[in-house]
């Protein structure tokens, strides 16, 4: 043991820091890749319950193993490369939507002292890393060389552009009352039971904000880009093997944040609803993220999927101006002081 | 303007979307109706009309007289049927043929058969290992008349009162 502590001490500062921190994204991200993993087990459980059908319930007891079947079956599987393509951002464009997923989750606070980078420009680098991902789906659909992944990609971009504007007034609400962009101090503003959430003042928002992140996660019942009835498998038809499933695993991850951001910014995070009779506790977080994350299950089963002009119809006409109204009416509640949210 | 009021409060409460939600649930919580395949299976009928078959007498004389009737309805062109006089003077079957990849499983042979020789038995679940072996000869499927001859019989005495 001493002799590790040597080891580690005769390391230079910033070797120490590299593995510091390295490991610390381990923590976050194994765990992450895990949900990731069960929740697509969960999809298909709760849409298959939902259908009148069990799910999957062969691999392992109850079929707990099939995620673990499924990531083996597409780490051995060919990858694809059209001929015409272009191999380069072929190959780098589920990075580009990969990487921003997993680096979104950096300023996630998972109770008040865990966070990994605890930076005061939290929720706008979360939007900025949401947005970079959308470039991944533009530069897969483009550099397929094939009509079905180009109109995803095209469905996709105009998609994000509307409900990116509609999300971010929606956030904008939220840093009024919150008066931070540090998502731990959004938080901490929570705190006193339920009635000091954010949803109650910002419920409009809320709604909003579920339904713009619905919307850029490319989920059902906004799925258009990659609508399998109409354009195959939209802006990844071409992709297979490790590669479709980089994309898969950052859907997945980013439902998970947005989620967890919908917990943390209008349900108190990990606050407790009524802290006279439960403390505060990250376990509050995680069943808050559940709900939300069940939602989008629920969502998919239930709803069919939007017509495009639809979409954008609901981006551009009702959610933007519902987001600009209520943010007038908080802007009047703040002028006001109405307790106990901007007291 | 009422509907209007109606239309947009409906809208903006999520009524709908919520009903909706509502249904889907409540049957999360319903009975599931999947069949777990190979271990339960679902009933069948006895007209079901599957793998095929050639049934014998009871004192073990094939049926089979080669009346090709089978063959001459055949929509699919798949039995394929050569016959001669056996030494009792009775005719029968040299070669009786069905090609599994041509065959339509109407049922439309064991309707023409004169005598019930040619029936489709209940058996879906079967397979090829090498080609060729799509071709039923009458060998085969003798040998699953033999087989199955009971149920062959059942079948057939279930459906008799509406034939």
């Amino acid at each position: 043991m001493d002799f590790l502590i040597g080891i580690w001490e005769w390391l230079h500062e910033y070797v120490q820091y590299t593995v510091y921190n390295g490991v610390k994204v381990v923590i976050i991200l194994v765990p992450l890749f895990v949900v990731v993993a069960y929740y697509t087990y969960a999809e298909r459980k709760v849409i298959g319950y939902m259908q009148l059908r069990k799910g999957p319930n062969r691999v392992g007891p109850k079929g707990l193993l099939q995620p673990f079947a499924d990531m083996f079956k597409l780490m051995f599987k060919e990858i694809i490369i059209p001929t015409n393509s272009n191999r380069y951002l072929f190959i780098i464009a589920p990075v580009i939507t990969f990487a921003p997923a997993m680096a979104a989750w950096a300023v996630i606070p998972f109770n008040d002292t865990l966070v990994f980078a605890n930076i005061n420009a939290g929720l706008l680098y979360i939007l900025a890393m949401t947005s970079v991902g959308v470039y991944g789906v533009i530069i897969a659909g483009w550099a397929s060389n094939s009509k079905y992944a180009l109109l995803g990609a095209m469905r996709s971009a105009a998609q994000i552009v509307a409900y990116e504007i509609a999300m971010g007034f929606a956030l904008v609400g939220v840093l009024m009352v919150g008066g931070s962009l540090n998502l731990g101090e959004i938080v901490a503003k929570q705190s006193g039971g339920i009635g000091h959430w954010f949803f109650i003042p910002l419920l409009p928002l809320f709604f909003v904000y579920l339904i713009s992140g619905v919307a850029e996660t490319n989920r059902a019942p906004f799925d258009v880009a990659e609508g399998e009835s109409e354009i195959v498998a939209g802006f990844h038809v071409e992709y297979s093997g490790m590669t479709f499933a980089v994309f898969f695993l950052a859907e997945y991850a980013n439902m998970i944040l947005i989620a967890m951001l919908c917990a943390l910014l209008f349900f108190g995070g990990w606050l407790s609803p009524v802290p006279e009779l439960a403390g505060d506790s990250i376990g509050w977080l995680f069943g808050k993220t559940a709900v939300f994350m069940l939602l989008f299950l629920w969502f998919r089963a239930t709803f069919p999927r939007y017509r495009y002009d639809q979409i954008m119809r609901l981006g551009w006409k009702v959610l933007l101006p519902v987001t600009i109204f209520w943010l007038v009416v908080v802007g009047v509640m703040v002028y006001f002081k109405v307790s106990p949210w901007f007291g | 303007m009422l509907a209007k009021i109606n239309y947009y409060l409906k809208s903006f409460l999520f009524l709908e979307l919520l009903k909706g939600m509502n249904v889907t649930g409540k049957y999360f919580f319903s009975r599931k109706v999947t069949v777990q395949y190979p271990e339960e299976k679902t009933p069948i009928s006895p007209r079901f009309r599957g793998l095929h078959a050639l049934r014998r007498y009871a004192n073990g004389e094939e049926r089979c007289i080669a009346c090709k009737l089978c063959e001459a309805v055949c929509p699919a062109l798949a039995i394929t049927i050569e016959s001669e006089q056996r030494e009792d003077g009775t005719r029968r079957t040299t070669r009786y043929d069905i090609d599994l990849f041509k065959c339509i499983y109407c049922g439309f042979c064991e309707e023409a058969c004169p005598v019930d020789s040619i029936v489709e038995t209940n058996i879906f679940e079967y397979h090829f290992e090498n080609r060729g072996e799509n071709i039923m000869t009458k060998e085969k499927l003798l040998e699953i008349g033999d087989k199955y001859e009971s149920q062959l019989a059942a079948d057939r005495a279930a459906d008799a009162p509406y034939r």
